[in-house]
């Protein structure tokens, strides 16, 4: 089962990357009010049960994939669920 | 003088290794190599430097993988013990992704690599630091050294005594409150952005590098 890990900058965190995709979209006529820029990583697991899957994703997440202090993460399966 | 090496410890990526090695032998030290895989006895050892570089190419986070590597278990158990544990550049990243130091790097303000010479203020309680007084001429080499840690922590840092370096004049890195250097709570790990190894002799454009290491790792 696939499993994704969104992570985002925090909001108090000054996301520089977020800055640089703003003043570029404003100098093309695209504004917006803010883009943040984060990573996704897709793990591949062995387990088939939705939530063994998510446990381990996030037990994953959490021991190296995002630092607390500067971002956030969030989890999704990835493709068809199967019922 | 203790007879005991320095250990300065190489992660793939690492590249400030034979800058220290050279400035811990100009101190009249002895270094020793530590690779990522080892595990060692604390007891072997003196002090520890992490070098500066781009530990497995930066890649996720500044430091984050570094932090996990074999070595870092035993280097934590020196840190536990009370051995002086110096981290320079990416290897104070990496002492922050380890939790061994408080707060994280993050990319400069400027999104631009930084490369100059720095003035810094020394600050902070730690014992090592009595010898360090008058400001320091240092240079600095990078990308991410942005450092940023919660309010309350900032505050815990400063009423504890934990920061020990300050740019001064400003951070031109957007640093908060101009932080350069931290130490974790007992004070014997400590990480910092400029580079002492690159200001060891006169022809290096400075010698106040030596002050730093030496009073860290003698």
């Amino acid at each position: 089962m696939k499993i994704g890990v969104k992570i985002l900058p925090r909001n108090e965190v000054l996301d520089t990357q977020g800055r640089a995709v703003e003043g570029t979209l404003k100098a093309h006529g695209r504004s917006v009010n803010q883009a943040r820029v984060g990573k996704y990583v897709q793990l591949d697991v062995a387990e088939t049960d939705e939530a063994k899957a998510l446990a381990k994703a996030k037990e994953i997440a959490e021991f190296v994939l995002y630092n607390p202090l500067i971002e956030t993460f969030e989890l999704e399966v990835v493709g068809p669920v199967r019922k | 003088m203790s007879a005991k090496p320095v250990g300065i410890l190489r992660f793939l990526g690492t590249n400030c290794d034979r800058d220290v090695w050279q400035a811990v032998e100009a101190l009249g030290l002895t270094p020793k190599w530590l690779w990522h895989e080892d595990h060692f006895n604390p007891a072997d050892y003196s002090s520890f430097v992490l070098p500066g570089g781009f530990s497995y190419g930066d890649y996720l986070r500044c430091g984050a993988l570094a932090a996990k590597a074999p070595v870092m278990k035993s280097l934590g158990e020196a840190a536990a013990k009370g051995a002086p544990v110096l981290g320079i550049c990416n290897g104070f990243q990496i002492l922050c992704e380890a939790r061994l130091l408080p707060g994280v790097l993050v990319r400069n303000e400027s999104r631009k690599f930084i490369d100059k010479w720095v003035t810094l203020k020394p600050a902070g309680k730690s014992a090592w630091l009595n010898d360090l007084s008058k400001p320091l001429r240092l240079p600095i080499a990078h990308g991410e050294g942005r450092f940023h840690s919660e309010d309350d922590v900032l505050k815990k840092l400063n009423d504890q005594g934990q920061v020990w370096l300050k740019y001064e004049g400003g951070a031109p890195n957007g640093s908060l409150q101009d932080i350069a250097g931290v130490t974790n709570e007992a004070g014997n790990v400590a990480g910092l952005m400029p580079h002492p190894e690159r200001a060891i002799h006169d022809w290096m454009g400075g010698e106040d590098g030596r002050a730093i290491l030496g009073s860290m790792l003698s």
